[in-house]
Formats: structure tokens, sequence, C-alpha cells
């Protein structure tokens, strides 16, 4: 089933209570070519990539909860690609221009609005990173520019520019074809789609092992039984430790829990995103008129899904310092993701070394904007068996070899 | 939030500690004698357990001494609190 006007019409007249389910419910078979660990954005993505463009459709998307529940559902939407570094930006880009075509790849609305992100700076020395970040996006051939205060009031009247808060608005870098994504369409449409080609989904279905002989993955072990597979790859963001931990490698991530919460429902008051590393914040207004907020991470490892309430306070406070106009807004939801955070900010995508046994993974606070360049670059080095170039930086080697990518800056949530 | 035992001040709130990441991770006596496998799993590699960890916290707005907790990554309930194995 395809959504076009006219289908819109047809099920009009039948009152919407006529539209097929959007995927199956399978039970899992024996074996598959590939199985993907994880149903959030990036593991539907790489289903859906494996099927449409390496005609691999023997293809498993395990699900311990439901899908797209985990950090799918629960980050604040934003996508934009002006990353400091060759590789990264280049991934970043490469999510972005796919995120461009989206809606029409999936047949489903993913509401991108590119309404651009401003990434603000408080001191000389943000000044000075973000203006050197400018020029290595344009190098990068990424759209990006430097703002200074007064052309910052004009972009986004809202903020408050005074030279007498404690860390007032000096400037800050735009670009403009970022903005925000539906995640849960992203989610939604990714799953309905690789569904179409042959891809079974399977929630609840929680992996508890792996069957590994002679070096190499032959299977998993979940519960709903063990199923066979050619190549396995883990996609499970704030719980990769753990799965890599059943076999038996060790990972350079910790889990994280990062908060973001929403206020009550207003009017059209604020037209862009705006994130502030050095004082924690970053606001979009969502299409219901919510003020979508997010939050830095807590310091301390956690499965939990919840953080401290103290982080939340410190947040609110620079929002507050920046945004006076929400003085009065009550908030009305606020929640927890697992985050996997790498010592660089920035992924691991490839193998492990167990062999046909792979990762994307670490994407730490800063994954949803890469969802499908992440599951692209993820269905060819599943598919292939080696490194897709946009991925081959990002292999796990490169804690032994050092040629990290540090990211910290373009992350825009303190580690 | 978390209430946090000082072995030295007794039960602080959260905002006055750091959390310094894993604990017991010895510094390697020799690290020239190290290969770049083992130097990187001293540097970057930490275990990431769902469940009971061992972990360091400095109490910066205190005494500023280092301690070591035992605390579950699920629950956030810390077991105990010590400054010496």
């Amino acid at each position: 089933m395809r959504f076009s006007a006219f289908s819109l019409l047809r099920n009009a007249f039948t009152g919407h209570e006529e539209w097929p389910p959007f995927w199956r419910f399978p039970e899992p078979k024996p074996s598959y070519d590939v199985i993907v660990i994880g149903g959030g954005g990036h593991g539907l993505a790489t289903a859906y990539y494996l099927a449409k463009e390496h005609g691999i459709r023997n293809v498993a998307v395990l699900e311990r909860g439901w899908l797209g529940g985990g950090n799918t559902g629960r980050n604040t939407t934003i996508v934009r690609s002006n990353y400091l570094w060759d590789e990264s930006a280049a991934i970043y880009e490469h999510a972005l221009q796919l995120f461009e075509t989206l809606s029409e790849e999936l047949n489903l609305n993913v509401m991108l609005s590119q309404r651009g992100v401003l990434n603000l700076a408080h001191t000389p020395g943000d000044v000075r990173e973000a203006v050197r970040r400018v020029h290595a996006n344009r190098l990068n051939g990424i759209d990006a520019e430097w703002l200074d205060a007064k052309q910052v009031k004009d972009f986004c009247p809202i903020v408050n520019i005074s030279p007498d808060v404690r860390y007032p608005v000096l400037g800050a870098t735009l670009q403009r074809r970022a903005g925000v994504a539906r995640h849960d369409a992203v989610a939604w449409g990714y799953a309905r789609a690789a569904d179409a080609l042959g891809v079974d989904i399977i929630q609840g279905c929680e992996v508890t092992g792996f069957d590994i002989a002679g070096g190499r993955v032959r299977g998993v072990q979940t519960s709903k039984g063990t199923i066979g597979a050619g190549r396995v790859g883990i996609v499970a963001a704030g719980h990769n430790s753990v799965l890599a931990a059943m076999a038996g490698v060790r990972l350079p991530l910790q889990s994280h829990p990062l908060q973001a919460l929403v206020s009550e429902p207003v009017k059209p008051v604020h037209n862009c995103v705006v994130m502030s590393n050095a004082v924690h914040v970053y606001v979009s207004q969502s299409d219901k008129g919510e003020l979508v907020m997010g939050a830095g991470i807590d310091g301390y490892n956690s499965y939990a899904q919840r953080g401290s309430f103290h982080v939340i306070e410190h947040q609110m406070a620079a929002c507050l310092e920046l945004f006076p106009i929400f003085s009065r807004l009550r908030m009305m939801r606020s929640w927890g993701g697992i985050v996997d955070v790498c010592p660089d900010a920035s992924p691991i995508i490839g193998a492990l070394p167990v062999q046909d046994l792979y990762i994307n993974g670490g994407w730490g606070t800063g994954g949803f904007k890469a969802t499908p360049g992440s599951g692209h670059v993820f269905a060819w080095t599943l598919a292939k068996g080696e490194a897709h170039p946009l991925a081959k930086p990002f292999a796990l080697e490169r804690f032994t070899t050092g040629a990290l990518i540090d990211e910290h800056g373009a992350a825009a949530v303190a580690h | 939030m978390l209430l946090i035992r000082c072995p030295w001040c007794g039960p602080r709130d959260e905002t006055e500690f750091r959390c310094g990441g894993e604990a017991h991770v010895a510094r390697p006596p020799d690290p020239q004698a190290l290969d770049d496998a083992a130097w990187a799993e001293y540097v970057f590699i930490r275990s990431n357990p769902k469940g009971w960890f061992r972990e360091r916290w400095v109490h910066a707005a205190g005494c500023r001494r280092w301690f070591n907790a035992e605390r579950h990554t699920v629950t956030h309930e810390i077991r105990r609190t010590y400054s010496k194995e």
C-alpha cells in the first residue's frame, strides 16, 4: 500500500478505519542471512538498505521492546551535519542528504523541516572554535555561516543577546539546511519500507547470547529461541556493551542517561533550533507547539532511562537566561534515554573481533541525525563484509592506532 | 538524585560529587612494555555492566577526596562506599 492523495481520499470515506498495518508481526524463522539486533532507527534503516540496495531480503530485526521505543523516540529530533573533522562531516552530511529525500524514498512524510540550527558561542574561546568549524564545514562543502550577536537576534528574535548575563551570546554558527525531523516517522517509515521488502521485524524478542563456533558467529540465542545467522549486526545503542560482552568483546563505551523534556504547547514562537554547548541546552518548537529541550548527560553510568533532577534544573537555568520569554512556561514531561558514549564522541562502525559479528554504535548523544547515513553505510558493510569507505575511519581499531576522531566540540552535548 | 555517603563527610547530595568512572583500573607498572592493544585497553576500554558497578567518586564540593562506591546501574542503589579495598 502506497500513500497518495487518492488513497487518503478513499480512506477518508471509510473513516480511516481500513488502513492496513504498517508492518507484519512475524515469528522468527530458523535462520536468516543477516540479523540486526536493535529495532531503533539505525537498525531499521540498516535492514531497509540491506534489502533495497543489496538485495539481501532474508533479514531479521530483533527488538527487545517495541519498535522505535528507545532513543529513536526519545531524542530531540535535530538533524544537522556541521561536524568539525572530515570523517564526521562526510558521514553526517551523507545522512543529511538522505534525509532530504527520505519522505519520497519511504513514501512516508518524515516531516523534515530545514529551519536552520544555531550553535551559540558564549566566550572568546567558543567564538574561535565556532569560526574554525564554519571554515572546516565549508571546506567540506557543508553550508555554514558565522553570525554575530546582532545577526543571531535577527535570525532568532526571542533569544536574549544582552551583554549583562553570565554567558552572553557573542555569536553563533548557522547551518540553514539543518533542522528537525519527526523521529517516530523515521522509524516507522524505515520499518514499513523494510517490511514491504520482506524483512522480518520481530518485536518483544530479547537477545540473550550468541552462538559462536570456531571464532565465528553462527546465530543468536533469544527469548524466542535460537536463530541462525550468516552475519549479525549489533545496533543496540545504550545496550551495545551488554551485547558485545555476550560475545566476549569489550568496547570503549560507557552508557549514560541523557534527558530531555517538553513544555506545554504554545503558539508558534520559536522559528529555528538553538543549541548551546557551553550552557547545555538545545531548544526547538514542535509542530504541536511544545518546546522540545535537551540536557547534558548525567556523569555516572546508568541503564535506567532516567537521570538526576539537578541536570534538568541546570538546563532550565540556561534556557531561561537565553530565552527569558519562557519564564512562565510549564514543563509537561521529561524522560531519559541511555546513550553509549565513546571516548572521542564519535561512533564505532565495523567488524568486531568475532568473525561475521559487526557493530554500529557509540553514537552517543547525537545518533538521530545520522540515522539514514548510519543505516546506509552499515548495510553496505554487512552486505560486503568490509567497511564502507565512509565507515572505515570509525572502525574499533582506531582506539589501538590512536587515529581518534575527536568530536567533543561538535557533539553539542558536553560529555 | 543520588544520596552518596562520603566515607569522611557522611551522606551528601549528589551535586557535591563528581563521578570518575570505573574503579580499580590500575596503571600498568611498566607502560613501555605494553603493546598498542594493551595500552588501548588501559586508556580507553572500561567495563560497562548493567548491574553492580564499582566506580570512583570525588567529593568535589566537600572534602575533595576520592573514594569508591558500589552502585547498581539500573536501580542506582549504592550498596556501599569505601576508601580502601
